[in-house]
């Protein structure tokens, strides 16, 4: 019974700590994915039947690695009819020239993400290939972050699978010339992945996605320690997870930023996030993500030492804007400005956003809008900009808090 | 695309909510009426009375007979009669309490609409896309 536990403990351990690396490892010559799943799958079945009775081995990684591998190699030959042969060689020829199974499994988790942030592949199904893959999410959980029924999304997963097989996609690092838009395009399906676990409070296990995707990001530095924007993302997710207990009050209503209790936040993460940023601005230029994680060091530490940082967030923000062009971008800078200029200036800067469409369903624009009329004293407006805002919002929290923000304007 | 949201809820416990926590209960109902129309995606929606006043029809009886014309096929319940049953078509747990009809591209804007609705804090929303008329 004992021993049973054991193994069976053994193989959750390697199941959390190396499903990435091994899945990543046994798809980077056959780009088969789901072949990959399925014999790792089978290794991990074989384990638990074995372990309990032999033992664990010394290198589970490596044990499993050689049966899903003997697996793989069985359905290629099932597979294949007329050109069987050529694969398993490979295989073979690349188990001989990699020394065997002597535990050293190179990682190629890299090349993986690589893949699922691939231009092939449709946007909204890069964030939940790499939960599946490198993480080893099941189709039902990932479907729940989503929004989307299991059955739909175990579909457009495989679907997304088989594309990378056939369309001869590498698992690989991309060439240097097209390594910053693919690597923009892997960090933000990783910050994809952590909005889910951000916006999602309540719900469980959306906390460890959060989790998950700031590990990602950590894997992502430390592979590609000469990318900045990694270790810019870090830094991004980690001041945010850093403030998460201050977020709520304990009966759950919703706490803005200027309104935190700073003693709730954690130094620690705080910490790591800023030697992360300052490592990031050692490497070089900033871009997206170094400049959103050098706005969040600039409040994190307005209000921790009252020092008024708005000037330095105001220009971050001009900064960011000419960098990516983005509404979001142009929204916050807007922001920021009502406090350096006034809520007047912020409005007029923000008034061109009122003809793009995106911004129409854009909960945060709606609830700008309606703070800086709000401070402006246009009440009509500001009603109509926080009802709209309210209802756009998905949390409840945050629709009582725009509720009671809305009931507080003067009246007529 | 049309879609229909058709909010259930369990109609007892909400005859149960007095009527000031109602009226903010309303209030976000209009704002998520207000979001909808900015975004150019509302169509229509009413709240709809208790189930208990529902009408019914029921064809009872008789065999449902279907001819050949030469428009296509013309349905016609014969020997049966139509009955007049009070509440609604089915018990179930949760009654149809109101609907949205939105516009959408697709089911998945259409249910990220409907993750919006305040209805989905309380009940379940069943998502139709709307075919042309008739």
């Amino acid at each position: 019974m004992r021993e049973a536990d054991e193994a069976r403990h053994a193989a959750e351990r390697v199941a959390r700590d190396s499903y990435g690396r091994l899945v990543a490892y046994l798809s980077a010559r056959t780009r088969d994915l789901a072949g990959a799943e399925d014999a790792l799958g089978e290794a991990f079945a074989t384990a638990l039947r074995i372990w309990p009775i032999e033992g664990v081995p010394q290198n589970p990684d490596a044990w499993l690695l050689t049966v899903a591998r003997r697996r793989q190699t069985d359905q290629l030959r099932r597979r294949g009819t007329q050109r069987a042969g050529e694969p398993t060689l490979m295989l073979l020829a690349d188990e001989t020239a990699e020394g065997g199974d002597d535990g050293d499994i190179p990682d190629r988790r890299l090349g993986l993400m690589f893949a699922c942030a691939h231009p092939a592949i449709e946007r909204g199904l890069r964030a939940p290939l790499i939960l599946q893959t490198l993480l080893g999410f099941n189709a039902i959980d990932i479907a729940a972050a989503f929004l989307i029924p299991p059955a739909t999304m175990g579909q457009r997963l495989v679907r997304a699978k088989t594309r990378l097989r056939d369309a001869g996609i590498p698992f690989a690092i991309p060439p240097r010339a097209e390594m910053a838009e693919r690597l923009e395009a892997v960090l933000d399906a990783v910050y994809a992945i952590y909005g889910k676990g951000w916006s999602e409070w309540e719900e469980d296990g959306k906390e460890s996605m959060a989790g998950e995707a700031i590990w990602l990001g950590q894997l992502l530095a430390r592979l590609l320690p000469d990318a900045p924007e990694a270790l810019g993302l870090v830094a991004l997710m980690g001041f945010a997870e850093a403030r998460r207990p201050a977020r709520r009050t304990a009966d759950g209503a919703y706490v803005p930023l200027e309104a935190q209790d700073v003693a709730l936040w954690n130094d620690s993460l705080i910490r790591q996030a800023n030697d992360a940023l300052r490592q990031a601005n050692g490497v070089g230029l900033s871009g997206r993500y170094q400049l959103e994680a050098a706005i969040q060091s600039a409040h994190v530490h307005r209000r921790l030492t009252g020092n008024d940082t708005w000037p330095a967030i105001t220009a971050l923000y001009a900064h960011l804007v000419r960098l990516t062009g983005s509404p979001v971008a142009q929204l916050n800078h807007a922001a920021a400005l009502a406090h350096t200029e006034g809520a007047e200036a912020a409005l007029a800067a923000i008034a061109p956003l009122s003809d793009d469409r995106r911004m129409q369903s854009y909960q945060p624009y709606w609830a700008t809008l309606g703070h800086l009329h709000a401070e402006a004293g246009h009440r009509a407006e500001a009603h109509e900009a926080l009802t709209v805002a309210m209802g756009l919002a998905t949390d409840p929290a945050v629709r009582a808090y725009l509720q009671q923000k809305r009931r507080a304007l003067p009246a007529d | 695309m049309h879609y229909m949201l058709m909010l259930y809820a369990r109609e007892a416990e909400g005859l149960k909510i007095p009527p000031e926590q109602m009226a903010r209960v309303m209030e976000d109902m209009g704002a998520y009426q207000a979001a909808l129309e900015k975004a150019d995606a509302f169509v229509m929606t009413a709240p709809l009375d208790r189930t208990r006043n529902a009408r019914t029809l029921r064809p009872r009886g008789g065999e449902i007979k279907v001819a050949q014309g030469a428009d296509g096929p013309a349905f016609s319940n014969e020997g049966g009669e139509l009955q007049v049953v009070s509440g609604p078509y089915a018990d179930t747990l949760e009654q149809l309490g109101g609907f949205f009809i939105i516009e959408a591209a697709d089911m998945d804007e259409a249910v990220a609409w409907a993750r919006q609705c305040p209805a989905a804090q309380w009940g379940s929303i069943e998502i139709r896309a709307m075919k042309p008329g008739f």
